[in-house]
This record gives structure tokens, C-alpha cells and sequence, in this order.
């Protein structure tokens, strides 16, 4: 293992009923991502409020993923359906604002996609942290 | 220059106040300088025939006010609404934030009005009086013996440059002539300039104007979509409580975040950027988001119609994904 | 300040094979609300159980945070624990660094570290948990059904029969619904009045059901358990109780020109009238639109006649209000009208019939005495054409006919083709089709039986034009399959009528705060998972209101409905999720996004008074939410402006700590 290898930190929030499950069947098929990825349970995708997004940069987080149920598969019928409108907004306010694009992502992983879960979690690591460290959403106000 | 007079309102509200139909009205002062005019409620007709003031110069936004004005008075208060008020006025209906039955709307037409950073920026600093004459603003600076002509074409602020609608969609009554929407404004002209920008250039831009912010919350203020019984700036479980920014990156969040909250609820009035004094371009960031939704989810505009469901709180199952917005533009 | 204690779990050798788990009980201990932490090979055995029971005892440990497997495993168990010793369930936190930790990473520096953070994250947000109760509320032990068709019909049978009172609002005289209407039922042809009516008569005389027929539900309040529920029952003009349902009325009636709407308007009936022989209840109805007395004041010749005393010409509509623990809706559907159609010439000419009409047309008691002949002049038709998706899968005319498959039509023109080949073998019929779609037991089988069989002409095309000549009509149509147009001098046509729900579901929707699609058919709970439930709790959704169903599909449906109504009503107390969304009434502006947003209908608005701090009192309208009816998905909390809906168990503060917690 190399010893400076950048790790970027990585902000997972996942709904109980699907992705989270999904993220459960991924350990129950050992199937490994990285360790910098760390989740947090919410009862669904709908109830990620973008200022956690932004407060996950805020204490230096390096990329935030979303994950909820299949449009159509909502534990709560639509709730996911409301994320996905907040969040494109949100992502492409980010963007307009100079912010990485790949630093953000919604992903529809189910109960059932813990290959799907894993594989995500390891291409939004890597795109990450070919970014590197997220300095911009700490400095926009502070022109050096 | 306005074709509506400020005869023409001082007559109409003074009527309106000696038959009883309305028990105030709100109206403008003069503030401490000529062009800084107040918002203000007035209960005589004395009070109106000395201090009522109409000019170039009465773009506040009026609907925010009638939030808290409707309150605590008995009958109703009569409004003078140009056309952009009209749709913030709307908006706070839809939200259930005015009673209608307690206010009296006058529509009045508008030609534009004027923008005090324009003028300074042709005349300099030190205006110590404007008068509003038919051929220009004549403007008085200390520095000058002779007062200085500015056209009114060149004082006119940028939001009414790019004017959405000369048409009131809300009044009991209407002062001068109705007008039309104006589809063709080309208000987004300046966020498409940015979206066509790189990513560098964007975050050059944006550091560059936000970093002007001292937090005064001036933007917040004045924002009609803005009338939250408790701020979750001021809120300690919001997790977003911040008076005084601790950090740097909180002026970013404040924005966003703002930004964000008043998202498909926003009808582009422009005060937050006309309150500003760091002249930071606020309606840019609520214009994003009016660009986008228009773009993701069909022509929406706030305040049109009340009671029509904000693109937030609604959605179809076929909507973009948060992963296409990028690729839709082709970027 | 909380007094937290932390347990890592091993899990043999599944946890702690990559995590230092004694290492990472020790860095936890110094987190802040910490006062206790330890580890132990499996947590969720007896003896693990027991270490925390104990050591809440010993340390008056206010919260626990078991670093172990996922909270979907053994959440409950340790809830359960902690109840046991005394603690509030829901002040568990579970740091899941089983399933995402040790078994996906293998690097025990990295597992270790990672499983400190999710420990850290854990406990950071149990700092902020407050005890939990989950609300109990009575129910009401009676159900509604809405809608006396076959599935409100087995819905109401099922239900009574388990021993519960059940009401069925049917809005027609009579119950009996689009079956009674039918002539046979598809695949087994069995007659649909032998099979329906003994039903309808179980229905009239079981012990645990009303039928307030000619009646319509007006408003309906309350939530799952407690629905308060008005009833309009409409005067009918003819006293219920009394009525014998002679029908000596109708036979002295002298108005006898009023459309039978039971025969479609293919004949008359008279202005008092029992819809069909086997009507349920079996009561006339004065029909006040063309009874003479009702609109003259000069007749009343049925009063007269009728031995019983039955009619009461100023009967007035009346209000019930009644109580209800769960409601079903079964309103069923309806053919779409043939308005937009007019190239079948179905407005020009008698002979062009809805499927429906064919119905009646065939049924023994219906207006022809189910002898088939053309209603325009009563001769025996020769050659029949039958006509599929008028107005379904109708992809390009959305504003004609409907994109969807009414998916009942290939199999009842199926029957008719093979029924008039049957009865009338000197006849030719053809079937115009875009596909045949017959799954379903027996159904491709009765659809070949037709073809092979009975010799029906099945074409792939559709019909053009239909065009009155004579006492022809002249079908255009073209045939797919032999790539030719073809012309048939047809003496009938018959469409098979797209089918959509009835007029009354969208109103009522609204009323039950029930969600519905665009074409207006009641959205399912979950459309695999849930399919009898509404997304509203106590609403459960019987027949074709749901979306196009045959009869065996339907009853199908109607007893899983009732079955579920049953599962609610033999509870005496339902237990909520405590973890409800909650509003903070002084900082909510009344705005409404929250209920707007809400897929249950569990947020009100009330006017409420409020003291202020200038000691005047003010009235402000504020969001409610019925802890009863909320889910807990927390999309209200995020379209709040104000942050004042917060959702418990997943508070805005709490998941912050956690986002603070990783980010450090």
C-alpha cells in the first residue's frame, strides 16, 4: 500500500429500505469498496436535506453520493421522486457555482444491487479522488 | 420617466381612505436622501397630501410587507402593486401568508425605475438631491455647481431592463394601462453567459462577487419569498444557525442555502440584489434555478396563479435524472 | 447529558477478523456522553444481552450503541433488551460495522479506523435521541365499502363473514354492479347472473352488512381506525322498509318512455322502477327527472296501487354519519364514451354497439330476450364485425382514448364472437385485433376454441371507417398479416369500448386523501408488495378502480382486500411508528408545502391561537401532522422553508451530528 496515497472522503446517504440494503448485501457478499466511504441511514432519499449535502463539505468531505430506490420502487411511494428534482437542482447550482460535478451523485442502487452498490461506491471514490482534495466549496469566499 | 403621477395615487388613496373602503395605505416616503425612498403606512389623508412620494425611484417590492401590516389593523390596506409586486403577492397567497380580504390592491403600471448605482456610476459620488424631470433625472452632487441630465434609458436598473411581465396578475383596481408579459426579455442572458463558462472561470466569477458578502442579511430581509415566522439561519436545530459566519465557507452555505429555499417559490423580483450594498448579483443564483426548472420541468412561473404547485413539492415519474442535467446541456 | 454505553459486538471471527474491536471500544470511551464501553464476542446471544441489561443497571446508562451487524438484522433484539432492562427502545443506536465494515474491506488498520468513525457517528446522533413512545389508537370495528359491484360485493361478504359490520355504499338503486349487466362470464361461460345473484342475495341478508343503495358518501374525515364518514342517501321517493318490491307500480306507471340505463337505453322503463328482477334491495325508486306526479303534482297512481303504503312522494335526502375503521373503495369502471369516435359511425347509426350494449343484446333478460337482432329494425344480422382497442393502447389520441390496455376486451369479444357462432351458425364474424392478449387460466385456450372452433375471422388491422349504406354498413379495414384492404358489408358493428374508472373516484380521492395516476385509477401502497393498500393507511382498494381487471382477477383482489381490512379491524388498539414527522407550531408559516408533499394525507392545517410576546393573541395557520397516518419518509421535513417539520428518530440535528461526526 502506498503511503501518501490520497483518500478522498466520501459521504454516503442511503435509504433504509433499499440502498442501505443494498449496502448490506454488498458486506454479505463480501464485496469490498473502498473504506473511505461512509454511510448514513435515513428512512428514505427524500429526507437528505441539501444542506446536509453542504454541511458534509463543509466539514471536508470530498464527494457526496445519494442513494435511494428506483423511481417507482419507493418504500414510501414518492419520495425519490422529490429527490431526484432537489438534487438536479441543487447539482447543477453547484456546478454553476464552479464546484465539481463529479463530487456530487444520485445513484438508484435496490435491495438487490449489492454488486451495483459496491461498483458505485469504487467508480465515485476513484472519480473523486482524481479531483482531489475539495477545496473549492471551503474557499469561494476567500480570494487569496 | 413614469406615466403614472403621484396625483394619481395621492387622489385614489385618499378616496379609498374618506369612503372607508380601505383603513391604511402603504405607500412611500421620502427616506434620508431623495432617492432613498421608505416604505411606509399612512392613515390620514393629511399625512398623504404632505408626505406621499411617487417617483423613479419606488422599486421596493411591496407584497412583503402586507405580511406583518395585515396583521394587527382593523379593515383592509390599500397596496399600490406594479406588475412584478403582483406575482410575489400571488406567491405569498399561495402560501397562505396574507389574507386577501385585508388588502385593497391598486394596480399601477410601471415604466421601469430607476437603479442609484447607474446614476452614481455616470455622475459620481456625493448626490445630495435628484429631481425627476420629463426630459432626464437631474442629478445634484455637491461636487457639481450645475445639476447633471441622466436619461432615464440609462438609469434604468437592469432588472427592468429585462422586464418578465407588464401585466398585473392580481388587482381589485388598476391605475393606467395594463400591459403584456414579455416572454422575449432574455432575463436568463447573463446565466447562460456563466453556464457557458468553464468551470474555473465559473468558481473565478463566483468567488469573486461572493466574496464581497458581509453577511448584513440585507438580501434575506427584503426577499418576499423570504417570510419564515423563524429564519433557520436563526433557528439553532436547523443546523444551519449562523448570525454572525464563523467561517468562510458559511457565506456560501448562507447563499445556497437561501437560494435553494426560495427555489420554484421565487418570482424573480430582483430586491435581493437591488438591497445589497455590496452589489453582489444575488438574482443570479435564484435565476439558475429558474432557468433549470423551466429547462427540466416545463415553464414555470411563481406567483402567476395562486394556488399552482411549486416544481419542489411536485415532480412526474419521468423526470431528468440528477445525473443528466450535465449531459442535457451538452456539457 | 446522556449516559451512553458502547458494546462492540465480534461476531466471532465476521467482525472482529478485521477490526480491532477492543481497540475501538477503547477510542469510543472517550467520546463525549460516554461513561461505558466494552466488547464481547457476540452481542446478540443471551450473555450479550445480559452484559448490557446489566451494565444499564450498574451504570444508569441513558442510551446504548451496539457497534455490530446491520440495524436490519438485530435492531429489534437490542431494542428489545433495552426495553427490558427499563430503557426507552428507541434510545439504541446501532454502528453497522459488520455489513459495512468488516465483510467489505479487509485491511484491519483501515476496518478499525472506519468502524471508530461509524462508533463516533453513532454516538454522536444518540446524543441527540429522546425517548420514543409510539401512539396507540382505538378502532372503530366496522368497515365501508364503497361501490356494490362484484368486488365490493365479495369485499363486504369476506369481511362480515370473519364477524365485522360492514356498510356498502352503492350510488344505483341497486347492487349488482357491471356483472349483472353481463350476459355470460369468460372462459367457462357460465351464465354471470347463476353465479352473481346468489351472492347479491347473501349480501341483502347477512346479518353483519347494510346497503345503502341510491346513496353517495359525501365527506370523509379522520384516519386509518377513526374514519368519520357522512352518507347521503338520496330520496328515492319509496320507503325502504316497506316497499315489497311488488312491482305493481311499474305495471300501473303511466310514464313509460324513461331510457332503462340497466339495458343501456336499448329500451324503456317506467318512471318508478326496480333496475332488474333480482335487484338487491328489491325496492322501487321514483325517478323525480320524469315521475309525473314529481313534476306536475297531478298522478300519483302508484300510490294509489301499491297495497303496502310504500311511496311517500316528499321523502327528503338523508344525512347519515356513521364511524368506520377502515374503508374499501370499489367503484369500479365505466366504457368510455364513443363521442370522439366517429368514424365508427357509432352516433350514426343503431347497429354500431359498445361491447357493453352487445351484452345486454345477448342477455336473456335483456331487451331482446337475448334473441340477437339489430336495433335499428329488428332483423336477425348476418354478418358481425367486431371492432378491439376503440380507445385503448390509444398512444398517439391520448386526448381521444387511453394509452393503456383495458385488458378485458380480447377475452369478451372472444366470448361474443364464439357465443353468436354458437347460437347463429348462418352467421360471419369478424374480429378486427391490434394484438390478442389472453393470459390468464384457460384463456388462450377459450380464444383458439373461437378461432379453431367456431371458425370466427380473426384479422390483424384496424377499422378505418364504418359508414352506413343502405342497411349495410360499410366496414373499411385493412388486413396487416396480408398486407390488403378489405371492405365488409357488415349488419353490425360492435366496439369494445376502452374502459376507465367511474366519474365519482377522482372526487372521492380527494376526499380520502387517496392517490391516484393520471388516467384517475387508485395508486397501490406498493404496486408488487402492496397492491390492495392505499399509500393512505385504512384505505384498501377492491376491483377495477385499481385498474382494468376481469371478474376472477377482481374477486381475487376483493378478498385480499378484505382480508387486510380484517387484519386491521380484529386489532383492537393500532400501534404507530414513533418515528413520525412533527411540526413545530411556532415556527411553522402555514405555507403548506408539507402537505403538499405528503403521500399519506397525514399533514392538516388548523387556525390556531397564539400568544405573543406583546401579550396580544394571534391567530396563525399551522401544520399538523396525525402521528396515526404519518410513515416517516421525512419528505415534508426538506420542502419546510422554516425547518419547522422535523422528523423524529431522523431529526435534522441528529443527522448532522452524524455528518459532523464522519467529517471530523
Amino acid at each position: 500500500m502506498q503511503v501518501n496515497e490520497y483518500k478522498p472522503l466520501i459521504v454516503a446517504f442511503c435509504c433504509n429500505w433499499c440502498s442501505y440494503a443494498g449496502a448490506d448485501l454488498a458486506g454479505n457478499n463480501r464485496l469490498s469498496y473502498p473504506d473511505n466511504v461512509k454511510i448514513i441511514r435515513v428512512p428514505c432519499s427524500c429526507r437528505v436535506n441539501p444542506m446536509f449535502v453542504l454541511r458534509a463539505f463543509q466539514r471536508g468531505a470530498d464527494g457526496v453520493i445519494l442513494c435511494g430506490c428506483h423511481p417507482g420502487d419507493c418504500h414510501y411511494t414518492s419520495g425519490n421522486y422529490y429527490t431526484r428534482r432537489r438534487m438536479a437542482l441543487l447539482f447543477s447550482m453547484l456546478d454553476y457555482l464552479g464546484i465539481e460535478r463529479e463530487r456530487t451523485r444520485v445513484e438508484w442502487c435496490s435491495a438487490a444491487e449489492g454488486a451495483k452498490f459496491a461498483q458505485t461506491m469504487n467508480e465515485f471514490t476513484e472519480a473523486v479522488a482524481a479531483l482531489g482534495e475539495n477545496k473549492r466549496l471551503e474557499d469561494l469566499r476567500c480570494k487569496e | 420617466m413614469q406615466r403614472i403621477t403621484r396625483e394619481m395615487l395621492t387622489s385614489k388613496a385618499i378616496s379609498l381612505l374618506n369612503d372607508g373602503t380601505v383603513s391604511a395605505v402603504l405607500g412611500w416616503r421620502e427616506g434620508e436622501f431623495s432617492y432613498d425612498l421608505t416604505p411606509s403606512l399612512f392613515y390620514t389623508a393629511e399625512d398623504i397630501e404632505q408626505n406621499f412620494v411617487f417617483n423613479d425611484f419606488c422599486g421596493a417590492n411591496f407584497s412583503k410587507y402586507l405580511v406583518t401590516k395585515t396583521l394587527g389593523i382593523e379593515g383592509k390596506i390599500l397596496a399600490f402593486l406594479k406588475p412584478c409586486d403582483t406575482y410575489s403577492f400571488n406567491q405569498l397567497l399561495t402560501e397562505h401568508r396574507i389574507d386577501r380580504s385585508k388588502v385593497y390592491v391598486v394596480g399601477i403600471s410601471c415604466d421601469g425605475m430607476a437603479d442609484i448605482s447607474k446614476i452614481r456610476a455616470i455622475t459620481g459620488d456625493g448626490i445630495s438631491s435628484i429631481s425627476c424631470e420629463p426630459d432626464g433625472l437631474k442629478v445634484q452632487t455637491i461636487y457639481d455647481d450645475e445639476p447633471k441630465t441622466v436619461s432615464y434609458e440609462d438609469a434604468m436598473a437592469e432588472r427592468c431592463i429585462c422586464c418578465k411581465s407588464k401585466k398585473h396578475v392580481c388587482y381589485d383596481e388598476l391605475i393606467g394601462e395594463e400591459g403584456e408579459e414579455n416572454p422575449d426579455c432574455n432575463r436568463f442572458g447573463k446565466v447562460a453567459e456563466l453556464e457557458a463558462m468553464t468551470p474555473d472561470e465559473r468558481f473565478a466569477f463566483w468567488r469573486g462577487e461572493l466574496s464581497r458578502c458581509i453577511r448584513c442579511n440585507a438580501c434575506r430581509d427584503v426577499c418576499p419569498a423570504c417570510t419564515c415566522e423563524k429564519c433557520v439561519f436563526n433557528n439553532p436545530n436547523s443546523g444551519a444557525e449562523n448570525k454572525a459566519p464563523a467561517t468562510s465557507f458559511e457565506e456560501q452555505m448562507f447563499h445556497i442555502i437561501r437560494a435553494f429555499h426560495v427555489a420554484g417559490r421565487c418570482t424573480d423580483c430582483g430586491e435581493c440584489s437591488r438591497v445589497c450594498p455590496q452589489h453582489i448579483p444575488l438574482h443570479l443564483l435564484n435565476r439558475k434555478f429558474i432557468k433549470d426548472i423551466n429547462t427540466f420541468y416545463g415553464e414555470y412561473q411563481a406567483g402567476k396563479e395562486v394556488g399552482s404547485r411549486a416544481p419542489l413539492v411536485d415532480y412526474t415519474t419521468g423526470d431528468l435524472e440528477p445525473g443528466q442535467v450535465f449531459e442535457r446541456e451538452g456539457m | 447529558m446522556q449516559r451512553i454505553g458502547v458494546f462492540v459486538c465480534w461476531c466471532g471471527t465476521n467482525i472482529a477478523g478485521t477490526v480491532d474491536v477492543k481497540r475501538v471500544a477503547e477510542a469510543l470511551k472517550n467520546e463525549p456522553g460516554v461513561v461505558y464501553s466494552d466488547n464481547y464476542q457476540y452481542m446478540c446471544s443471551q450473555a450479550g444481552q445480559d452484559m448490557i441489561k446489566n451494565a444499564i443497571h450498574e451504570y444508569k446508562l441513558t442510551g446504548v450503541v451496539v457497534c455490530s451487524c446491520s440495524p436490519r438484522m438485530h435492531e429489534t433484539t437490542f431494542r428489545k433488551t433495552a426495553a427490558a432492562a427499563g430503557l426507552n427502545p428507541y434510545m439504541v443506536e446501532i454502528a453497522n460495522i459488520r455489513e459495512q465494515c468488516s465483510w467489505v474491506h479487509k485491511d484491519m488498520e483501515a476496518g478499525t479506523e472506519k468502524a471508530i468513525i461509524l462508533g463516533r457517528a453513532a454516538i454522536a446522533k444518540l446524543n441527540l435521541n429522546t425517548p420514543l413512545t409510539a401512539g396507540e389508537t382505538p378502532v372503530t370495528k366496522r368497515a365501508l365499502v364503497i361501490g356494490g359491484g362484484i368486488a365490493g360485493i365479495q369485499t363486504a361478504l369476506d369481511i362480515a363473514d370473519a364477524g365485522f359490520k360492514v356498510d356498502i355504499v352503492e350510488k344505483k338503486p341497486t347492487i349488482g354492479g357491471k356483472m349483472a349487466q353481463l350476459d355470460k362470464t369468460f372462459p367457462t361461460l357460465d351464465c354471470a347472473a347463476c353465479i352473481l345473484t346468489p351472492k347479491m342475495v347473501d349480501v341483502g341478508q347477512h346479518e353483519n352488512i347494510r346497503i345503502f343503495s341510491y346513496s353517495e358518501v359525501t365527506d370523509v374525515k379522520g384516519f386509518v381506525g377513526n374514519f368519520d364518514v357522512t352518507i347521503k342517501r338520496k330520496a328515492r321517493f319509496v320507503k325502504e322498509d316497506v316497499c315489497t318490491g311488488c312491482g305493481l307500480c311499474m305495471e300501473k306507471c303511466p310514464m313509460k318512455k324513461v331510457p332503462n340505463e340497466f339495458n343501456l337505453g336499448l329500451d324503456n322503463r317506467t318512471a318508478i322502477y326496480i333496475p332488474f328482477a333480482q335487484a338487491v334491495p328489491k325496492v322501487a325508486t321514483i325517478d323525480p327527472n320524469y315521475c309525473i306526479m314529481k313534476k306536475t303534482g297531478k298522478c300519483g297512481l302508484c300510490s294509489t296501487v301499491c297495497t303496502v303504503g310504500a311511496i311517500d312522494y316528499n321523502q327528503q335526502d338523508e344525512i347519515i354519519e356513521e364511524k368506520y375503521g377502515a374503508i374499501v373503495v370499489a367503484t369500479g369502471f365505466n366504457p368510455i364514451s364513443m363521442d370522439k369516435f366517429d368514424e365508427y359511425a357509432y352516433s350514426q347509426s343503431k347497429d354500431v354497439v359498445t361491447s357493453l350494449e352487445f351484452e345486454r343484446l345477448m342477455n336473456a333478460a335483456g331487451p331482446t330476450q337475448g334473441t340477437l337482432l339489430r336495433p335499428s329494425d329488428g332483423k336477425h344480422p348476418h354478418t358481425l364485425v367486431f371492432v378491439q382497442c376503440v380507445g385503448s393502447r390509444c398512444e398517439a389520441c391520448a386526448e381521444k382514448g387511453k394509452e393503456y390496455c383495458s385488458k378485458i376486451c380480447c377475452m369478451y369479444t372472444a366470448k361474443h364472437a364464439m357465443l353468436v357462432r354458437d347460437k347463429y351458425p348462418d352467421t360471419e364474424v369478424y374480429v378486427f385485433y391490434i394484438d390478442v392478449r389472453t393470459p390468464g387460466k384457460n384463456f388462450d385456450e377459450f380464444y383458439r376454441r373461437a378461432v379453431e372452433e367456431y371458425g370466427v375471422h380473426y384479422i390483424k388491422g384496424m377499422v378505418g371507417k364504418v359508414a352506413p349504406e343502405g342497411d349495410k354498413l360499410m366496414v373499411q379495414a385493412s388486413d396487416l398479416l396480408d398486407n390488403k384492404q378489405l371492405h365488409i358489408a357488415a349488419d353490425m358493428v360492435i366496439l369494445a369500448a376502452a374502459i376507465e374508472p367511474d366519474e365519482s373516484a377522482r372526487s372521492l380521492a380527494t376526499m380520502l386523501t387517496a392517490s391516484m395516476d393520471t388516467n384517475d385509477f387508485f395508486t397501490e401502497a406498493h404496486p408488487k408488495l402492496r397492491p390492495v393498500e392505499s399509500p393512505t393507511a385504512g384505505i384498501y382498494l377492491s376491483g377495477a378502480c385499481q385498474g382494468p381487471k376481469d371478474i376472477p382477477d377482481t374477486v381475487a383482489q376483493a378478498g385480499a382486500a378484505a382480508s387486510k381490512v380484517i387484519g386491521l379491524l380484529v386489532k383492537d388498539k393500532l400501534t404507530g411508528n414513533p418515528c413520525v414527522a412533527e411540526s413545530n407550531e411556532l415556527m411553522c408559516n402555514g405555507c403548506s408545502a408539507c402537505e403538499k408533499v405528503c403521500p399519506y394525507g397525514a399533514i392538516t392545517y388548523v387556525d390556531k391561537e397564539f400568544r405573543m410576546p406583546d401579550r396580544t393573541t394571534r391567530v396563525r395557520r399551522v401544520a399538523q401532522v396525525n402521528p396515526a397516518v404519518c410513515q416517516g419518509c421525512g419528505a415534508c421535513t426538506v420542502a419546510c422553508p422554516s425547518g419547522a417539520m422535523d422528523l423524529k428518530g431522523f431529526a435534522t440535528s441528529q443527522i448532522m451530528a452524524e455528518v459532523d461526526a464522519i467529517c471530523k
